[in-house]
């Protein structure tokens, strides 16, 4: 497959020189490559931020949703088509704050899905407040004597909550996030890849460089199916790990809906079986 | 109505149960209802029942006739009472006429006016058979007697009903069902309860069913095929539905986290080309305006079922009124076109229900079924709903390469894409966008999109229902209603027999149809009739037609109007003009 076939050509790209949204979309543009994957038959699905507008960047059927909102539409776009590759790609903020709960159920049901969410634990298109990810004492305009909550741990949360896949990345390292993004895709089932952002312009405790302080990656000594090392794993503060935390394969949401036991066609292919709705209505004549 | 004769000219019979939650007043409605129209009559019935699952009282309206009844009266033929509490409940309902039926204790109460009590041990009876449980079948069989059905007839009913408990059950439901109607046939039974009209074998043909079911068939038929919701009273009865037939009739029906998922769930399944639809109540769809707003962004089809139950905020749950009009025809930010039905009948909450599919889909906005409890939990027999009649008609297209989702139009509609069908790419963006759906903000491409929206509002303009005149053509007095008033309306203006009125009634309030002005300003005086305490129909015609309706007819105490209210409130209006 030629390598540029996600390329948008010369556009305009509305993100800061430097910003570590760039490798992502570099990343994943290869990931997507490396996969063959037919833009055709690949969905975006973003809510609203910078890390959002990714889905602008790519040649491929975007859906550029609401704020917070991705994963509901993500959900019902696989589950209406389930041939299409869905990816919902997002800022930390949009997924785990405005979408916290959708986050949350959207583990539960496990709909065929990527969700990578771009953690820079900021929020960088309303210029510069807290995210859930921020880190205590992270000062900005609104907490201006630095955050004084707890910062979320999508990673953690993922995991009580048996998601199917979690993972996280930097986007420093373009190459290992990228056999990150390729397992992520292909696993059958919802799949979390949070992925370290630095954002240059409004955060400048989580640099590039603090970034690079503080990761390692897990090795092989760390068994994915493991779910209490691995919760053990996510919740460790002092150097963050990268790589696949947790893998627990299981029935996929539109598996368990039943709608494609016997019927495989996708749903927008279906037509209403008027014999069976005369059936139903008939059911109505007979008190029974 | 008052009728001394008694029976010769009465055209059917009013009974009334009353009862806690949980003393199965809901089985006494489903089995009497079908029962009867098993038997060949003509029923209706409707519900009020208090926030709660035990305890409180509930009651049921159940109107028997040799003709088509639909409407809700306030006259009580018959009281069953089936509890100490349920009198009082029901006081101001009570006549001289009314032939209560109950237990000792609870018949011997002081608001019952007339001697007609007929004292039946309810659960004497039942404890007999084999315990208190089927004290509501024994009331069951009291009724029958009352009205002179088939004993036969009726415990075969009884028996099928059952079918599917243990032998044990459903031979102590026959009992039960036998020992109530003996007990009243040891009694002496006003005559004028019996039914004298002829049944027909045509109702035992026809359909029975409540405004859920009627919507969520008309939903099938209307080609749906999803449907995310959170459950809120009055909706959930058509997501139940949906989610009861769903895997025979291919939809799927998902309960969603909350009423935003619900809605973001439905417009992102719309994009991936389902027909689909949500079902809340004012407080959820409240949390869905964002949602409408982004469908309208988006111009992506969806169906909204939005079951009114008396506001503000949780208001009171499991009761009536007709006013979250505005709601909807406000709902979400910005300007953009929308489709609002409020169908009357069960027939429109089929066929408008089905109709609003084929119409979102056609001019890519958000389409409305605007309810109520009460059309939610009323139930009558009706002629059998045609699916033929009914077409689905898609709208999608095969995209090609250079295939851009929002093109722009003349009529302001671009051919809708989905992804995976065709060769082109299928781009849509809550934010501003240009034709291929990409970010923009470029300031004449705002206008540019903004007029294409608009321009559907008025393509769409073509497809407004009609509003459905009753009544004389040349009247003089107009009473305009909408929603689910149309048949308490239509019997009060036959009740009153004026020949210089007739009804209007809106199945369709948004957009109006162009007639409004022309109807509304032949009659010389009008009055609108509506479930809400400030007038909001009057208001949009106000505001979108032109004229002034010169009275309101309201009511907002969470009950549907009845029969009686507005034959008052309507000669009240008239004597005053
Ligand atoms: C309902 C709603 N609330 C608020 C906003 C404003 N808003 C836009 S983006 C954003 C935060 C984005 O943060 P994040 O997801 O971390 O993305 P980043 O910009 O940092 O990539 C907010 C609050 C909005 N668009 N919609
Ligand atoms: S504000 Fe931050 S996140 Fe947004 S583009 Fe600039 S650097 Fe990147």
């Amino acid at each position: 497959m030629a390598t540029d076939v996600f390329e948008m050509g010369d556009i305009d790209i509305a993100w800061c020189p430097g910003c570590g949204n760039f490798p992502i979309l570099k990343t994943l543009k290869e990931t997507l490559t490396e996969l063959a994957i037919d833009p055709k038959q690949l969905v975006m699905v973003s809510g609203i931020g910078q890390a959002a507008k990714i889905p602008h960047y790519l040649k491929c059927h975007f859906f550029n949703g609401l704020h917070g909102r991705a994963l509901p539409p993500a959900t019902a776009i696989k589950a209406v088509n389930p041939k299409l590759t869905v990816i919902a790609e997002s800022g930390d903020g949009d997924m785990y704050g405005e979408g916290g709960n959708h986050f949350i159920h959207c583990i539960r049901r496990n709909p065929d899905i990527t969700n990578i969410v771009h953690d820079n634990m900021v929020y960088g298109l309303t210029k510069g407040q807290a995210s859930p990810t921020s880190r205590r004492g992270f000062k900005t305009p609104v907490q201006v004597a630095g955050v004084i909550l707890e910062p979320f741990n999508p990673l953690a949360v993922a995991i009580a909550l048996d998601a199917s896949f979690v993972a996280r990345a930097s986007s420093g390292d373009r190459e290992q996030t990228k056999e990150i993004l390729k397992r992520a895709i292909r696993h059958k089932g919802y799949a979390l890849v949070d992925i370290f952002q630095p954002c240059v312009t409004f955060n400048k405790l989580n640099t590039y460089q603090w970034f690079k302080d503080h990761v390692y990656y897990l090795d092989d000594s760390h068994d994915p199916s493991d779910r209490t090392a691995a919760f053990a794993r996510a919740t460790e503060t002092d150097r963050l790990p990268l790589g696949v935390f947790y893998v627990h394969p299981k029935d996929s949401f539109e598996e368990n809906t039943q709608m494609y036991r016997e019927d495989k066609r996708p749903l927008c292919e279906r037509d209403v079986d008027v014999g069976r709705l005369a059936a139903l209505i008939d059911t109505f004549k007979m008190a029974g | 109505m008052k009728d001394p004769k008694g029976m010769a000219t009465r055209r059917d019979v009013s009974i009334v149960l009353c009862g806690q939650a949980g003393q199965g007043v809901q089985t006494v409605e489903t089995l009497l209802t079908r029962i009867l129209k098993t038997a060949g009559y003509h029923v209706f019935a409707t519900k009020e029942y208090m926030s709660r699952v035990r305890g409180g009282a509930n009651s049921t309206t159940i109107r028997v006739s040799g003709k088509r009844v639909s409407a809700l009266v306030d006259r009580m033929d018959v009281l069953v009472p089936l509890n100490a509490g349920a009198v009082a409940h029901v006081a101001e309902r009570l006549s001289p006429q009314t032939v209560v039926v109950g237990e000792r204790e609870v018949v011997a109460d002081e608001a019952i006016e007339s001697n007609r009590t007929l004292a039946v041990p309810f659960t004497e009876i039942a404890t007999e058979i084999g315990g208190k449980i089927y004290s509501n079948v024994v009331a069951v069989g009291a009724v029958a007697g009352l009205l002179g059905l088939d004993l036969d007839a009726v415990a075969t009913y009884v028996q099928r009903f059952f079918a599917k408990k243990s032998s044990e059950i459903v031979a102590n439901n026959v009992k039960a069902v036998q020992g109530g109607f003996d007990a009243i046939g040891k009694l002496d039974v006003p005559n004028e309860i019996r039914l004298t009209f002829k049944p027909s074998a045509k109702v035992n043909d026809e359909l029975l069913l409540s405004g859920a079911e009627a919507v969520g068939l008309g939903a099938i038929a209307g080609g749906c095929n999803f449907v995310s919701s959170y459950p809120m009273s009055p909706s959930t009865g058509v997501l139940t539905f949906l989610a009861q037939h769903g895997l025979e009739q291919g939809v799927l029906a998902e309960q969603a986290e909350d009423e935003i998922a619900a809605i973001n769930m439905a417009i992102g399944a719309s994009y991936a080309g389902a027909r689909a639809m949500v079902t809340t109540s004012g407080g959820g769809f409240a949390l869905m305006t964002e949602g409408v707003s982004l469908a309208g962004m988006l111009e992506c089809p969806v169906v909204i079922h939005l079951a009114q139950r008396p506001g503000p905020a949780t208001g009171l749950p499991t009761r009536t009124e007709q006013a979250d009009l505005e709601l909807a025809l406000y709902a979400g930010h910005g300007e953009f076109p929308r489709i609002l039905f409020a169908p009357g009948t069960l027939e429109q909450a089929f066929y408008l229900t089905q109709k609003a599919f084929n119409l979102a889909d056609k001019y890519q906005v958000p389409a409305f079924i605007l309810t109520d409890q009460h059309l939610m939990d009323s139930y009558y027999n009706l002629k059998a709903f045609d699916p033929a009649r009914t077409k689905v008609e898609k709208h999608i297209v095969k995209t090609t390469k250079d295939y851009r989702r929002y093109e722009l139009t003349r009529n302001g509609i671009s051919p809708r894409g989905i992804p995976g069908y065709g060769s082109g790419l299928v781009a849509v963006d809550s934010d501003e966008h240009d034709e291929e759906g990409h970010i923009t903000e470029d300031l004449d491409v705002r206008v540019a999109m903004v007029d294409k929206r608009l321009a559907k509002g008025e393509a769409l303009r073509k497809d407004i229902v009609r509003p459905e005149l009753v009544g004389p053509k040349d009247y003089k007095r107009l009473v305009i209603c909408w929603g689910s008033t149309y048949h308490v309306v239509k019997e009060a203006l036959g009740e009153m027999g004026r020949t210089d009125t007739a009804m209007l009634h809106y199945s369709q309030v948004y957009p109006l149809h162009p007639s409004t002005a022309d109807l509304i300003g032949k009659a010389r005086k009008t009055v609108a009739v509506e479930g809400n305490a400030t007038g909001q129909f009057r208001k949009l015609i106000r505001l979108h037609a032109g004229v002034d309706v010169d009275e309101g007819l309201v009511k907002y105490d969470g009950l549907g109007f009845t029969v009686e209210d507005v034959v008052e409130g309507l000669t009240e209006i008239i004597n005053h003009q």
